[in-house]
């Protein structure tokens, strides 16, 4: 692709998607401006408190040093299964974004607290001012640069941390840049990324500006324009927020997914079937992986999701593989009821687990089963999402089963990436999903598994019981997707996402239009 | 007999780990003199002046003020009696000239009219035309300048006592000769009880009712300038010879 056809697919993309990036760029700017407000409101007391007891500010801003080093993904990991600050949604990223917003913000203001020249402080205390009016008057004036450059920093570093956040469903720009990672298309992660960029540019030169006009020349005209400035800034932020929070809404139901095409798709289905009984939908797509659904659907911060059996099985509830599919359901099923929710009937497709090679590779080397890779592997590189190595029934059973022998361990990568390096010959095998639409899309074949070492993963809808009592529309919403969702289907919903870059809500909307 | 301005009552004082700066120094400084304390660098005229309004307190002994103990003052009100002025002249650099000099009045909740007519009357009393001067900032200010200016903040709530730490020691020989003229103008105009504390013996001799020479943490002479240059006592006469610009006779 050369780059000014990209740019204009970008430019499409953009003029295709304007309310929805809109909404986008809204809960980041949200986000970012309510967690650098709490992290000023934290951490310049803090600032104060500490530039006063020299014995206290070092040991606190070696915790807040190593707190910021703590990469953001594992610190929303961290953060799930805590009460209160925890979870998934807005609520997590914030306590994480406040977290990162600290350190800048306390360091800078004892730093502009210290660096103050000690005779103006004499002359305050001997004039008479009592500690807290030199403070207002004379210390936290002359500290203000400082703590707005700290400001500044933990404003712009927010931008960037709070795409992360996507991850847990908090919104934001991320979920462009997740949405375009899982598709592998550069225009979706482009849509999140550069106005991810262009935000923080515009944030980091607001409050360049801001900072010097309250440090250069202390003209209390512009001072006070700077001032002003701010604090318009910071109402019309407070105010947005404070309307797209009512928007939110009690009684919305609230539809999760993981971060994948497949689950995407799925995600939209279940959201736009139960928005067709009338009822508004939250939508929390994209969580990063099967333990945050899981853990958010126990917590109530989302409702339902599709869920495998297989899936449940082995990485939720630690049970050893089965591989008869009515057992399977009935056991996770029942387990699930034990916790409070109702797995509903399965969807109609199976996503198991499909190792795939080239189909140039297949062809040439008539490869048909994974008996058949087993043989080939000492010459061969093998690639694999970060869960399949980690499961159970991953990488380190199948390769027992089958007597896989690769020459080096396998390469661990994003397993979206994974069909793109298998096609593009970086690696020569990968564990991938049987309806990826990415198959048909870029010639890959499937192996078939003779000896049945991956369990059944039939899709269906996991939801808390509780709802599904109050709300018999919603029950019934879902039971009409049961079996309905074929492989075919899947896999075409799949494609029409990953490789024609078709929008994820109209596919949703035209496959269950075509019902 | 109404009190003395000040009263050094036998006052010890060290900084940790330090040599003691005081040592049983006594001191009386009545009302409406104007009192210059000389000595060495390092010899503890910064710290005569903190133990007064309050921001040192002494380890031994007892500074009184208008006969009350310092420890007894509520500092703040004590503070705002006493106008200080220091050699750093440390005006806030975010505020205009005429709120800086307006600091204390502020803090005293001086209606706004009654500040403005003040801020003009001491910005024309130390030589810096209001018209001209109030709206400017402390950094477009030369160093004489500035220190009219730190004068003109300590004098703002008419304060009975002045304490002044070397005003005029960071200023060229011009500009201070011109101060000093100022200073004796103003001194007039408002009589208070004055304490500076100076290096410079020909600034003692050319400001001060009384001088008092401080040596080894004690008083070693507090008379009148003619006196004082007179004196035949051998530490006065070691610290005149070894102090620059002592005036000829």
């Amino acid at each position: 692709m050369n780059s000014s056809a990209s740019f204009a697919a970008f430019v499409a993309f953009v003029r295709s998607h304007r309310a929805e990036m809109a909404a986008l760029l809204g809960q980041h700017i949200v986000l970012v401006a309510a967690a650098t407000a709490i992290a000023v409101a934290i951490g310049v007391p803090l600032g104060i408190f500490a530039a006063k007891r020299p014995r206290l500010a070092a040991p606190a801003m070696a915790i807040a040093g190593v707190v910021q080093t703590i990469p953001s993904l594992a610190m929303f990991g961290f953060l799930l299964p805590v009460p209160l600050v925890g979870g998934v949604g807005a609520r997590a990223a914030l306590v994480v974004l406040i977290l990162y917003g600290l350190l800048p913000i306390v360091r800078t203001t004892i730093a502009g607290l210290r660096g103050i020249d000690p005779a103006i402080r004499e002359a305050g205390v001997a004039l008479g001012m009592t500690p807290r009016q030199l403070l207002r008057q004379v210390e936290l004036p002359l500290a203000l640069p400082s703590i707005v450059a700290g400001i500044r920093v933990a404003a712009v570093v927010g931008v960037g941390s709070a795409t992360i956040a996507a991850a847990i469903g908090a919104g934001g720009l991320g979920e462009y840049i997740y949405r375009g990672l899982s598709m592998v298309d550069t225009t979706v992660i482009l849509a999140g990324a550069v106005p991810a960029a262009i935000l923080a540019l515009v944030v980091d030169g607001t409050l360049l500006w801001i900072e010097r006009q309250l440090s250069a020349r202390r003209r209390s005209r512009s001072r006070r324009v700077a001032l002003a400035a701010a604090a318009v800034i910071a109402a019309v932020i407070l105010l947005s927020s404070g309307a797209s929070a009512r928007r939110g809404g009690r009684d919305a139901l609230v539809v999760g997914s993981k971060n994948f095409t497949e689950q995407l798709v799925l995600g939209e289905l279940v959201a736009q079937a139960i928005e067709g009984q009338g009822v508004r939908v939250d939508r929390r797509l994209n969580l990063g992986g099967t333990l945050i659904c899981d853990r958010a659907l126990m917590t109530g911060d989302i409702d339902v999701y599709v869920e495998y059996t297989g899936t449940a099985l082995t990485a939720v509830f630690h049970q050893p593989i089965a591989n008869d599919p009515s057992a399977v359901f009935n056991t996770v099923r029942e387990l699930y009821a034990r916790s409070g929710r109702t797995l509903l009937p399965p969807l109609g497709f199976n996503n198991t687990f499909a190792i795939l090679v080239r189909g140039a590779d297949a062809r040439s080397r008539s490869l048909r089963s994974i008996d058949d890779a087993a043989r080939e592997s000492p010459r061969w590189r093998a690639g694999f999402g970060y869960e399949f190595v980690e499961r159970p029934d991953g990488y380190r059973g199948l390769a027992k089963a089958y007597g896989l022998r690769f020459p080096d361990p396998p390469r661990v990568m994003d397993l979206t990436l994974s069909y793109r390096a298998l096609a593009a010959g970086q690696v020569d095998l990968i564990a991938g999903d049987a309806t990826a639409g990415l198959i048909k899309g870029l010639d890959l074949v499937q192996l078939e598994d003779t000896r049945h070492y991956f369990p059944p993963y039939d899709a269906a809808a996991v939801a808390r019981a509780e709802i599904l009592l109050r709300r018999p529309d919603v029950r019934s919403a879902l039971e009409r997707l049961s079996g309905r969702i074929s492989a075919a289907d899947m896999r075409a919903m799949n494609y029409a996402a990953d490789v024609e870059h078709r929008d994820i809500a109209a596919i949703a909307r035209d496959f269950l239009a075509s019902r | 007999m109404p009190d003395p301005a000040i009263e050094f009552r036998s006052v010890s004082f060290a900084r940790p780990e330090r040599p003691r700066v005081l040592d049983h120094f006594s001191l009386t400084v009545e009302t409406g003199d104007v009192v210059a304390l000389v000595g060495r660098s390092g010899a503890g005229k910064s710290t005569l002046l903190k133990l007064i309004n309050r921001l040192l307190e002494p380890d031994e002994g007892a500074i009184l003020v208008d006969g009350r103990d310092t420890r007894e003052w509520p500092p703040i009100e004590l503070r705002r009696r006493v106008g200080y002025v220091l050699q750093e002249v440390g005006l806030f650099p975010h505020m205009s000239i005429a709120d800086n000099v307006a600091v204390v009045p502020q803090l005293e909740r001086w209606p706004r009219e009654r500040i403005a007519t003040r801020v003009d009357e001491l910005l024309d009393l130390v030589g810096l035309p209001a018209q001209q001067f109030a709206t400017r900032w402390p950094d477009e200010l030369s160093g004489g300048q500035r220190q009219r200016v730190g004068v003109a903040r300590a004098l703002a709530v008419d304060p009975p006592l002045m304490l002044m730490d070397e005003p005029f020691g960071a200023l060229d020989p011009m500009t201070r000769a011109e101060l000093h003229r100022e200073f004796r103008r103003i001194q007039e105009r408002v009589r208070k009880t004055v304490i500076i504390v100076t290096h410079d013996m020909g600034e003692a001799f050319a400001l001060a009712d009384r001088v008092g020479v401080l040596d080894a943490g004690r008083l070693a002479a507090f008379d009148t300038p003619a006196k004082v240059a007179a004196s035949s006592d051998g530490v006065v006469r070691r610290l005149l010879d070894a102090l620059p610009q002592v005036p000829r006779a």
